[in-house]
């Protein structure tokens, strides 16, 4: 067994898979990693299974240093400045850090989450078949917090397999798509127009539970109390104040305040990586096409495989990469959900 | 994000066909009633337990709470409309028959440190403590529903005369094991966290261990009663619990 070593890390970091999802009627909530494309890509470039456990890296920057052996990786998500050993290191494409090695992590750019995926895996104990850390669980491992400083990974030696990097789709932006419901009748007509044509803005005291948003106060028909119901990841519910709050994947099961809409399955990644303070808008979607995005979604995420490519010539790759990465930010391997899946 | 309840109580005419709500794209609220509702929540029981009985492909849990069954469901295996079609005929046939509830007696340290508003809820509902703890201990109580958090378990059948609207600043943090009561809910917490609810006292048991077979204690439908125990007794049952034991009784029903 080789060892990744956390040598520094920002808060909202953890280890997060999957999720746990079957027991939602007990009140534990699904969880698991907030952007899942992300996940998948980084998972794929080091031949895990798509939604095998990583670490889920927040805004804040990291440092991970490989112990007792070469540990294979591969970065996803949000791009950030990377380096291993003074050498950059680039996203989307699998690398391997010599014994000794650190890996080193600026700020997120453009996104919240990036992904650090760890050949053959992370050690731990299944919890409800998931390693995802739900810290008010007490679930999760080998941490049931978010990681910090000097916390000891086991993991696979490196395999020694040739590197090679993976050509996802291009990013697209425009806004949020939501289906309506399930209480928009909650509310005015005026107050439905007003959260569809509204900008918006993430507050940074946003959490894995929910994301508060800035902007108009949308108002209630009859109330802000409902009787609780079930919640699910992209839940907008309505609180008394009237600024909107999006359930994330450590949500309450049930909540008890008027749901106007919900993030369509396609879009989930996407606004979980919008960055705190930054612009958005939502835009009302049919079923149809909400479900039709949400299949060509989880073809995408299945298909990852297909897209992993070889890498040639390692060191100009690599700085190709990193100039494109830089170029066009917009590249970012973030906005994982407003990528458009070829057609089939 | 607190639980917040209406405190309207209203009875659904049994034959009305659930409203089918989309939650996005991968879940649909079946919705029987807007309020808490005594027929609602068994209507809501009897099709989660429909659903069980006769499985849909695509469907992937289910999640009943006092109004509405809230089902998860897999779109690239069904739609919302077929899976909405499926839904309101099982909905509307005859309900099976409820397999016989489970009984639990769920032991209970009222008061003092353990219960810190038991008697300002006696003040303002100008009584004293130990009718407060009489007329809760008298109650006999069904798991409406389990959510927020894991183990918090929504009970229906709280004593009209304990009805009491929520207090006005929410504590940001209650004890786990915290047995309280808020509108016409009493209801098990089982992990530390907020409420609003008013804490009458504490029970050893967990209603949600991980290393404990089984895991979650009660089930949506369960019959649950309390019994009063001394601070003692809690502190012995608590090392019990944190060992893994039970501790509350599973009754003759």
């Amino acid at each position: 067994m080789s060892k990744l070593v956390v040598a520094s890390i920002g808060p909202a970091s953890s280890v997060q898979d999957g999720g746990r999802p079957g027991s939602q009627r007990y009140g534990l909530t699904s969880g698991g990693a907030m952007d899942r494309l992300s996940l998948a890509a980084a998972n794929t470039l080091v031949g895990n299974e798509a939604l095998a456990a990583a670490i889920e890296i927040g805004p804040f920057g990291a440092a991970f240093t490989a112990r007792d052996g070469a540990v294979r990786v591969a970065l996803a998500g949000s791009t950030r400045n990377a380096d291993i050993a003074g050498r950059a290191a680039a996203f989307d494409t699998s690398m391997t850090l010599a014994d000794g090695e650190t890996l080193t992590l600026g700020f997120a750019r453009g996104g919240a989450f990036s992904y650090l995926a760890i050949e053959s895996g992370i050690a731990g104990e299944l919890m409800f078949g998931s390693l995802a850390v739900n810290a008010r669980a007490g679930l999760g491992s080998p941490y049931p917090r978010p990681l910090q400083a000097g916390d000891e990974l086991q993991v696979k030696a490196a395999s020694g397999t040739a590197e090679r990097r993976i050509e996802l789709p291009a990013a697209a932006g425009g806004p949020i798509r939501v289906v309506m419901g399930p209480q928009d009748d909650e509310f005015p007509d005026e107050a439905k127009a007003l959260f569809l044509a509204g900008d918006w803005k993430i507050s940074a005291t946003s959490d894995r539970m929910g994301y508060r948003l800035e902007g108009a106060s949308i108002k209630h028909l009859h109330g802000h109390n409902i009787v609780s119901d079930g919640t699910v990841n992209g839940s907008v519910q309505v609180p008394g104040n009237g600024q909107p709050i999006v359930l994330m994947p450590d949500r309450g099961t049930t909540g008890g305040y008027p749901k106007i809409a919900t993030v369509i399955t396609a879009d989930f990644g996407r606004f979980a990586q919008t960055p705190a303070g930054h612009g958005f808008r939502f835009k009302a979607v049919s079923m149809a096409e909400a479900q039709a995005e949400a299949k060509k979604f989880w073809e995408l995420l299945r298909a990852l495989p297909d897209r992993l490519r070889p890498i040639e010539n390692f060191d100009l790759n690599i700085e190709a990469l990193r100039n494109a990465n830089v170029a066009g930010s917009a590249v970012s391997a973030v906005d994982a959900g407003t990528w458009q899946s070829p057609s089939p | 994000m607190f639980p917040h309840e209406s405190e309207k109580v209203m009875a659904a005419p049994q034959s009305n066909p659930p409203r089918l709500l989309p939650s996005g794209d991968s879940a649909i609220t079946v919705e029987f009633s807007k309020n808490i509702d005594e027929v609602a929540n068994l209507r809501v029981l009897a099709l989660d337990r429909a659903l069980a009985g006769e499985p849909i492909a695509g469907v992937t849990e289910t999640v009943p709470t006092y109004r509405s069954l809230l089902v998860h469901y897999d779109p690239v295996k069904i739609s919302f409309d077929a899976l909405g079609v499926k839904l309101t005929a099982l909905a509307q046939k005859p309900a099976p028959s409820a397999a016989k509830a489970r009984r639990w007696r769920i032991p209970v340290t009222y008061g003092g440190e353990h219960g810190i508003d038991l008697e300002d809820v006696a003040k303002a509902l100008r009584t004293t403590p130990d009718d407060i703890v009489a007329r809760h201990v008298a109650g006999d109580y069904r798991v409406a529903m389990i959510g927020f958090t894991p183990g918090w378990s929504y009970l229906s059948g709280l004593d009209q005369s304990l009805h009491l609207s929520r207090r006005q600043n929410p504590r940001v943090m209650t004890p786990s094991g915290t047995i309280s009561i808020g509108g016409v809910q009493t209801g098990v917490q089982c992990l530390a966290g907020p409420s609003g609810w008013h804490l009458l006292g504490r029970t050893p048991v967990r209603t949600y261990q991980f290393h404990r077979d089984p895991i979650f204690l009660l089930e949506p439908g369960d019959r649950v009663t309390f019994s009063p125990i001394d601070a003692k007794t809690f502190a012995e049952q608590d090392r019990a619990a944190e060992a893994g034991e039970i501790v509350a009784e599973l009754m003759p029903s």
